[in-house]
């Protein structure tokens, strides 16, 4: 049995709905906007299956002046290690190049030159400076298929056993690499 | 030149012009297989396959470096004899259902698809509900006396 005054908190209650359903509106945006700024949420992304999953098969030609390796070598990581596509003849790569020379004391880096001409990868790391321990040449682009890339900079940070934990499609930059990246490393380090 | 002569050659032209819409976007007559049913093959699927780069294309449509490294790897499955639903699950284990041009039938696409009738039953179902709670409900109790003078008071005018 309801009262004239149930009637009217009700009515009051059914009028405060659209406001609360803007407001969770407004925190979920806002929510998605800070994930797009600190590169944890990116709307452009292609959502990749390899992740937390163990990297794939793949072969790659050494390139000079570092060792090559091959899926085996990820598996065998005992530390986590970024795996960075790039290539002499992409501008963001260029771009993203002084950023990976900071990271190069916090992480272990292995790259892989992505359907480029060994002697232009190599000429690219001379001038941008070498941020890789470890060096793959992919001239057909097969091993970045198999990855699942679709252009270059991409980048992985592989867990100890071989596992992809995180992937981004775009340059990475100082704020995703201490808001995402590095708290994700330390996380991954210590099982 | 007579002027049957004149509209020949640009009948002939506009012909020209057309054929490359209608040939499918393989650019270079060597990616294509020796086999003509193969090669059919490979086009519809290709056809069904997303450019990672331009998205909104097929890889078959697509000139693109990466949707030609595609095509290749989806003919060398074919000519291995793969049947289409083991090169779409190569490509999916790879890039996701992204790549699928026409997406998957999932409990996800399912609900998308069942919306519009789910979204009518709840609103009918509603309705109804809440128009049977109104007829079950007792008439209002007569107004009190400070009610009534209240009223009396509102209305006076």
């Amino acid at each position: 049995m309801t009262t004239p005054s149930d009637n009217l908190t009700r009515r009051r209650l059914l009028m405060a709905l659209p406001l609360a359903g803007a407001g969770v509106a407004g925190v979920a945006f806002w929510k998605m906007l800070d994930g797009m700024e600190h590169g944890s949420f990116n709307p452009h992304d292609i959502n990749t299956p390899v992740l937390n999953r163990t990297v794939p098969d793949f072969t790659l030609a050494p390139l000079p002046p570092a060792d090559g390796f091959t899926a085996q070598d990820l598996q065998q990581i005992t530390k986590p290690v970024l795996v960075n596509f790039f290539a002499s003849w992409c501008i963001p790569c260029l771009a993203e190049m002084p950023t990976l020379m900071m990271l190069k004391d916090k992480l272990d880096m292995w790259g892989i030159a992505y359907k480029d001409k060994p002697e232009n990868a190599a000429s690219f790391l001379r001038h941008s400076g070498n941020p890789f321990t470890r060096l793959g040449d992919d001239h057909a682009g097969r091993a970045g298929i198999e990855w699942g890339i679709s252009g270059v900079p991409e980048t992985f940070l592989v867990g100890p056993g071989g596992v992809i934990r995180w992937h981004t499609a775009t340059p990475l930059t100082e704020n995703t690499i201490n808001k995402v990246l590095l708290p994700l490393v330390h996380r991954v380090q210590t099982p | 030149m007579t002027l049957h002569r004149k509209l020949a050659a640009l009948l002939v032209g506009l012909a020209l012009m057309a054929t490359p819409v209608l040939v499918l976007a393989v650019d270079d007559p060597s990616e294509m297989l020796a086999n003509p049913q193969q090669e059919a093959r490979a086009q519809a699927i290709g056809a069904q396959l997303r450019c990672l780069v331009c998205q909104n294309e097929s890889i078959e449509d697509s000139s693109a470096g990466l949707a030609r490294d595609l095509r290749r790897v989806v003919r060398e499955h074919v000519a291995k004899g793969e049947n289409n639903q083991q090169v779409m699950d190569w490509m999916v284990s790879r890039y996701g259902n992204f790549i699928r041009l026409r997406p998957a039938l999932s409990v996800g696409t399912l609900l998308l698809w069942a919306m519009p009738v789910l979204a009518l039953l709840i609103g009918v179902g509603t309705a109804f509900l809440f128009y049977r709670r109104r007829a079950a409900a007792p008439p209002p109790p007569p107004l009190t006396e400070e009610e009534k003078a209240r009223l009396a008071r509102l209305t006076k005018d």
